[in-house]
């Protein structure tokens, strides 16, 4: 038996109280609510606990595991993504995974570890004002979780996937170069977007929620924030209710809890939602204004020989060749990455339907797949989207592409098409609603340069949502300052990918863990010593 | 065919008829159809007729094991709905309301007799008329009936064999 920390943790007492299932109303009081226990809410929650801090975390999702994680998209797409992997933009041309979950998306991330890019923060500094978060300022703080989430080089060679991407690169002479990993003891089965089932990777779920459920924080899952309530410059009070699934609304029961700090940390859709819900200052109206997605696009090829993408580490090749060669805030920049290949992601990613559809997945297992993720939010004709409360309070991302996105994804569908023939596909095909296999680098040259570049004819997907509670020093232009403090709030902190001002230019998790590790950091050294002490207890 | 003029008022009478659809679908009254959860006697069967066309090329030859597999694609359609978000839950209400009424079936789906006795081929015009529509709220809804009949198929256990995906590994096999 593969052992489960997370039961084994239950048998020993940690407090975990399931929202969804008590009988009743309760109150409960802390020294901080931390609301998420992704990224930013785990790396919070055990920063805060081992200082000697009560914590009580609130997750929407459920609390899964090891021993529930069978490798199933089926099971895991309902039980651990928002909106069972199907959350879109409002006019459903982006299809958003997300997770939903405790451990929040580091459940079910594909374990790509990157620092912050420094261009991206010198862009930062230069066109937002950022004066304490430059790249020297966060490499300790980025050393630190590296240490503390086990991310390292990983030795094993990339699956054929990836090293299609590898070598199509090399024959073009583009960079690329392997992807650092947050796993100990990975057993490279490829299955890290249904949660770990070997606890190898070193999520939220299994290294910082463990530490601070050991030294006493209280963990309330499948429990919705709905609103902070505030009486002068002070939130008094989290109101919170049990949601027994993804499909149902709030039940009525309601845990109040009372504490001297709350965090946000519900991610950059959940964060600004509780923001708007709770009708909190925002003279400025930035509140969910520049929400990121790095849209992707996808290039599907076939190859000559089995490249079963469904197995081994999913993502460990990488370039930034298309961002590193080209102005920040010029025409838009792309990373290039492998995605894992599983029958139902691919099912409903690959375009079109019947017989047509059919033949591509007859192929599934000599399919190869690259995708370009675009580094939105870097010029001015990429304000990216704003999240909106729909009228059941539930929020929804309006994110129109305009041609400056267009642009550049007919841009990336060349360049991943042109590695692919480098690599020896026989057939490559846009995964666009006008794609068609193409056999040669010449005819797929042509037919991108006709593809028409609209909604919902252009595939186009997202797995990082960032921005909407920007930091900075300007409160004008930031909700929070480069601590992660409210601006107009006292005892209101945002510790998730919703403080980037633009996007990341590359896979958010390490530049949440660093960025929010530095802020906990000081932010218990704020708390602590005033001492004290609440003990959170159900009742 | 329509043509284009044609269309494009089917498209505004679209619109005109979703408002209607979507109070006509949110009265509370929609009983679950037997067996399901959340499907009705009036979107089940519109489901049913769909997946024929969808599933083209991969649903299983033999009639017994290819009836079997459209039942089980339409119950994990039916569980898949019930695990959106209320708001798209209603939203797609909505959609099976406005498809349900003859009028729109005939105008804007193109499909002539009922749907229960919708031919595949009739299935198949109407999801590609909807897929090639210049209006986003069409297309939209096309891709939505697609994805989640690709997803009900692909994530069952009897698809994987003719796709050549051997299914996740077992782990103590890998201890052993």
């Amino acid at each position: 038996m593969i052992p489960d920390p997370v039961r084994e943790g239950i048998a020993d007492g940690w407090k975990v109280v399931d929202a969804a299932a008590l009988d009743g109303d309760r109150r409960l009081e802390a020294d901080v609510v931390v609301v998420g226990s992704g990224a930013g809410g785990g790396v919070t929650a055990e920063i805060l606990a081992q200082a000697g801090l009560a914590v009580v975390i609130v997750e929407e999702g459920p609390l899964k595991s090891s021993s529930d994680f069978r490798m199933l998209e089926r099971e895991a797409y309902p039980q651990l993504y928002q909106e069972s992997a199907g959350r879109q933009t409002a006019d459903k041309a982006i299809t958003i995974l997300q997770g939903r979950s405790v451990g929040g998306s580091t459940t079910v991330n594909w374990t790509s570890s990157f620092r912050t890019p420094p261009r991206t923060l010198a862009h930062w500094r230069s066109a937002h004002g950022l004066a304490r978060t430059g790249e020297a300022d966060l490499a300790p703080w980025f050393a630190r979780m590296e240490e503390r989430l086990s991310i390292a080089p990983w030795p094993t060679p990339p699956n054929e996937n990836n090293d299609i991407l590898r070598r199509g690169c090399e024959q073009l002479g583009i960079p690329a170069a392997a992807i650092r990993r947050n796993v100990k003891g990975c057993w490279n089965l490829g299955y890290c977007g249904m949660g770990c089932p070997t606890n190898a990777k070193q999520s939220m779920l299994v290294t910082t929620l463990p530490a601070a459920l050991a030294k006493g924080a209280t963990l309330l899952h499948r429990a919705r924030v709905e609103r902070l309530l505030a009486s002068g410059d002070r939130i008094v009070e989290a109101e919170v209710r049990g949601v027994a699934g993804p499909g149902a609304r709030p039940g009525v029961p309601v845990v109040r809890i009372a504490a001297r700090h709350f965090v946000l940390g519900a991610g950059a859709i959940g964060s600004p939602a509780v923001l708007l819900r709770s009708k909190l200052p925002d003279p400025h109206g930035l509140v969910g204004q520049r929400t990121f997605l790095h849209p992707t696009v996808v290039s599907a090829a076939l190859m000559p020989a089995p490249v079963n993408g469904f197995s081994g580490a999913p993502q460990t090749v990488y370039s930034d060749h298309f961002l590193d060669s080209v102005p920040v805030d010029g025409p838009v920049g792309y990373k290039l990455e492998a995605p894992p290949l599983h029958p139902i992601l691919a099912g409903i990613t690959l375009t079109g339907f019947g017989a047509r559809h059919a033949r591509w997945m007859r192929e599934f297992a000599r399919l190869q797949v690259v995708i370009a993720l675009l580094r939105d939010g870097f010029h001015p004709e990429s304000p990216g989207g704003r999240v909106r409360l729909r009228d059941d309070g539930t929020p929804l991302l309006h994110y129109p592409i305009g041609d400056f996105l267009w642009e550049g994804m007919r841009r990336a569908y060349l360049t991943m098409a042109e590695i692919q023939f480098a690599a020896g596909a026989k057939t490559v095909m846009a995964v666009h609603e006008d794609g068609r296999p193409q056999a040669s680098w010449g005819e797929a040259k042509a037919a991108i340069a006709a593809l028409p570049m609209a909604a919902l004819r252009t595939r186009v997907v997202s797995a990082h949502v960032m921005g909407g509670c920007p930091l900075g020093p300007d409160a004008r232009r930031a909700v929070v300052d480069e601590s992660g403090r409210h601006h107009h709030l006292a005892n209101l902190s945002v510790h998730d990918g919703s403080l980037f001002p633009t996007s990341i230019g590359a896979n958010p998790q390490l530049s949440i863990y660093g960025i929010v590790a530095r802020m906990a950091t000081a932010l218990a050294g704020e708390l602590a010593p005033a001492g004290g002490r609440a003990k959170p207890a159900v009742g | 065919m329509p043509t284009r003029r044609q269309f494009l008022q089917a498209g505004i009478a679209g619109g005109v008829l979703l408002a209607g659809a979507g109070w006509w679908a949110l009265r509370g009254d929609r009983r679950p159809a037997a067996g399901l959860q959340w499907l009705d006697e009036s979107s089940a069967p519109i489901v049913a007729a769909i997946v024929p066309a969808v599933l083209e090329g991969a649903l299983p030859q033999d009639a017994a094991a290819r009836r079997t597999a459209q039942r089980e694609v339409l119950e994990a359609f039916d569980r898949a709905i019930a695990g959106l978000a209320p708001a798209v839950q209603a939203e797609i209400a909505q959609l099976f309301s406005l498809l349900a009424m003859p009028p729109v079936r005939v105008a804007l789906a193109g499909v002539t007799p009922p749907w229960a006795e919708a031919t595949p081929a009739q299935a198949a015009a109407f999801l590609a008329r909807w897929r090639e529509s210049r209006f986003a709220l069409l297309r939209a809804a096309g891709e939505a009936l697609c994805q989640l009949i690709l997803a009900a198929w692909y994530g069952n256990p009897a698809s994987w064999a003719a796709i050549g995906y051997p299914g996740p590994p077992s782990l103590g096999e890998r201890r052993a």
